[in-house]
């Protein structure tokens, strides 16, 4: 077997000193994590070593992998560069590995160690990829795991700042010391009674606010269910221990303020120059000239539409009901006239709120105000559905079959002269009646789904602000070793007769995966509809809400 | 084995892919359970990019010609553009390298024509093996080298299959070379 060192950077040019690390056992690899230096008293370094056990470290089964005098020696070079490290050469391996070394053939001992660098900090951050959240076994666990879980549980011994004298003298890396302030002492002892606060606050507000029949209908009321659940996860006072709980935290926190300032810098905007009160001059209008867009077409539709002979009869009742409800709904808009300003005024200061809260509003506004398109659609798709379902039943009647509900299939059935009689008459006039029908529901589900589609593009804005995992794409961007998929490794070029270095680095996640691994659960994550099942649901007249997932109870 | 850096370049014969194109097998050998072997394609050529530049740009002009719309020109030049930069960062590979180290694991990596690097590393515990595979491309029967991944619940099985120098596609007589180097340092393991 070969023996494998994981070893520091930083700890390349050290004096000499005894190397303190873990044994991976079935791996045949150590994980150098400190070198101390002499001169050392052994019971110092003893009491070092349980001081760093009482915060966690895996002394148990950290051991002294070998005292070994490191020396200076030539700087290592890349193959291709001039990447600099210092070369080590032990003094001896722990004696059995050194004796097994030796009796093997082809080769000494130097050609059975690799020295594989690596840079602590960097190993120390990172959290590898996939996170596995159940407890390894150490005998069968990978290897690369373990190393990376050694580096990260000695994390005590490592945040000892440079600037810390203590009676051990030793090489690991160290951060720049760090500098206190009494605000930020003062803000990290005011947190937790701030986040009980708050989820007492949002608990209150959730009991009161259990009305599901409204807010399953309002996308606002279930954006504010979202953003409840959102703020009780991030003021929940348990710390997040486990690396997944952190990161949704962080991106839940930065996916709500910037939800938040997108909300602020919408409002600014509207509030000046008085855009509001243009807004709400050009509503009424617009409404208006819809009603009339909407008159001439069902004019179009009582006419002869593109040379269609309709039913007559039928075709006069339809559109009269459809202009009567037009009618209504003009009326409706202007007796809403005078307040549409100052309900704006108050709807626009909701985006304080976020982004996604203004986006959801706007999105209640247009069913609102798109009220009679849908009334004209589920009149429209009632009509057809019966007129379908009326063919079909009475279609088997015609071939002498009906449906046996019990065991859901057409089974073979004989009718009554006078039924058959009845049932094709009524079969002929439903037919005939079919196209006027079919027609009037094409024109109106035409018009319902290009408001859906419109409805549809807010909740996707919505979705995205709501999902999208900020936090962990920042640390994708700007930190890309903290998250981990791998390692990959460069041979450093070295002397004829010394063992061989190899350099390893972080691999980053792909961006994919991030968005993958860490965004968080909202509408999109439900189950879909597929495009062939809309088909369908169109063809058949059923009633259409695309973005509801399946669970809900569609009226 | 002797521990330094050996560094000899497979060129005593000709490499070609499956296509017929050159490409060149290069092997080091940093020590005896690590070697590294680069298969390297040819660069982009400068006459099929002009062709199809020219291509382009020629059918643009006929639709300007006709539709007499500026728009199409410098959609043209646009297109040409972005298809070059997505063509050279993620479609050309220069070359792809296998780094085997015994007992640690398997590195593959393939770096495009922009410089950009992917690497794939792969421990040593979770490869069952390397093996010379068959496929049907096309309507010919092509080799490739691919690494065998174990199945955690049964070691005995194979979990997933790894293809190696899928961009270069070498012939079986290279593929033999970097499959026999492979199976020496294995065998040490």
């Amino acid at each position: 077997m070969v023996l494998k060192i994981f070893f520091p950077q930083c700890c390349n040019k050290a004096d000499s000193g005894l190397l303190v690390g873990r044994w991976i056992p079935g791996q045949n690899s150590a994980v150098v994590l400190a070198v101390i230096h002499y001169p050392f008293i052994p019971g110092q370094v003893k009491q070092y070593i349980h001081q760093v056990e009482c915060v966690r470290v895996c002394i148990s089964q950290c051991v002294c992998v070998s005292q070994c005098l490191i020396q200076q020696e030539k700087e290592l070079k890349e193959d291709g560069g001039g990447e600099k490290g210092g070369t080590k050469r032990g003094g001896g391996e722990k004696k059995g590995e050194e004796n097994k070394v030796e009796g093997e053939e082809g080769g000494g001992e130097k050609d059975k160690v690799i020295f594989i660098h690596y840079e602590q900090r960097k190993v120390m951050l990172s959290q590898l990829h996939p996170i596995d959240n159940g407890v390894p076994d150490p005998q069968t666990e990978s290897q690369l795991p373990q190393v990376f879980g050694t580096v990260c549980q000695s994390e005590p011994l490592f945040f000892l700042d440079k600037y810390d004298d203590g009676p051990v003298k030793m090489t690991h890396w160290q951060s720049e010391g760090r500098e206190g302030s009494i605000i930020v002492e003062l803000m990290k002892q005011a947190s937790t009674p701030v986040c009980l606060l708050t989820t007492w606050m949002l608990t209150l507000w959730t009991s009161l606010c259990s009305s599901r029949f409204i807010s399953s209908k309002l996308s606002t009321c279930v954006q504010l269910s979202y953003r409840t659940e959102h703020l009780q996860t991030v003021c929940s006072p348990t710390r997040a221990t486990a690396h997944n709980h952190f990161m949704r935290k962080a991106n839940i926190f930065v996916s709500f303020f910037v939800d938040v300032s997108l909300g602020l810098l919408l409002v600014s905007w509207m509030y000046r120059e008085n855009r509001i009160g243009k807004l709400a001059n050009t509503l009424v209008p617009a409404a208006d000239y819809v009603a009339k867009e909407l008159e001439e077409l069902l004019q179009w539709l009582m006419g002869a539409p593109a040379g269609l002979k309709m039913n007559r009869a039928l075709d006069q009742v339809l559109g009269r009901f459809f202009l009567y409800h037009i009618h209504l709904w003009i009326s409706y808009i202007h007796l809403m006239s005078p307040f549409v300003e100052m309900i704006l005024w108050y709807v626009g200061l909701s985006a304080c709120l976020g982004l996604t809260f203004a986006l959801s509003l706007l999105s209640d506004i247009t069913a609102l105000l798109t009220f009679h398109i849908y009334c004209f659609y589920v009149y429209g798709a009632r009509l057809y559905c019966m007129t379908v379902y009326g063919l079909s039943s009475l279609w088997r009647l015609f071939r002498g079959k009906k449906w046996n509900v019990l065991r859901q299939r057409v089974d073979s059935c004989s009718y009554d002269l006078d039924q058959l009689f009845i049932g094709t008459l009524l079969f002929t006039i439903l037919l005939f009646l079919l196209p006027t029908t079919a027609l009037y529901y094409l024109v109106f589900t035409l018009l319902r789904l290009v408001v859906v589609m419109f409805q549809g593009v807010l909740h996707l804005s919505v979705d995205f602000i709501n999902s999208f995992p900020l936090f962990a794409m920042g640390l994708r961007l700007f930190r890309s070793y903290r998250l981990a998929e791998g390692v990959k490794f460069r041979v450093l070029c070295e002397e004829p007769g010394t063992p061989l270095h190899l350099m390893m680095d972080i691999n980053p996640l792909k961006v994919s995966s991030v968005v993958q691994t860490y965004r968080t659960p909202t509408y999109s994550c439900y189950p879909k509809d597929s495009w062939l099942a809309l088909c369908k649901k169109l063809f058949l007249g059923e009633l259409i809400y695309p973005w509801r997932h399946k669970t809900t109870k569609i009226d | 084995m002797q521990n330094g850096d050996q560094h000899y370049s497979m060129e005593d014969e000709t490499y070609t892919d499956i296509d017929g194109k050159a490409i060149s097998l290069e092997c080091q050998s940093h020590s005896g359970f690590c070697r590294e072997f680069t298969v390297s394609s040819a660069k982009v050529s400068i006459g099929r990019v002009m062709a199809y530049t020219c291509a382009v740009w020629l059918s643009a002009y006929i639709i300007f010609f006709v539709t007499e719309n500026t728009a199409v020109l410098s959609s043209a030049i646009i297109i040409t553009l972005v298809g070059m930069m997505v063509h050279i960062h993620f479609v050309k590979v220069d070359h792809e390298t296998l780094l085997i180290i015994g007992s640690l694991g398997v590195q593959v990596s393939s770096s495009y024509a922009s410089g950009r690097e992917s690497t794939d590393f792969i421990e040593m515990g979770k490869i069952k093996d390397i093996v010379i595979n068959e496929a049907i491309h096309m309507q010919t029967v092509i080799y490739y080298l691919c690494i065998l991944l174990k199945d955690p619940s049964d070691p005995e099985a194979v979990s997933s299959v790894v293809p190696l120098f899928q961009s270069s596609k070498p012939r079986l007589n290279c593929l033999v070379k970097v499959y026999k180097s492979c199976q020496e340092i294995l065998a040490k393991c």
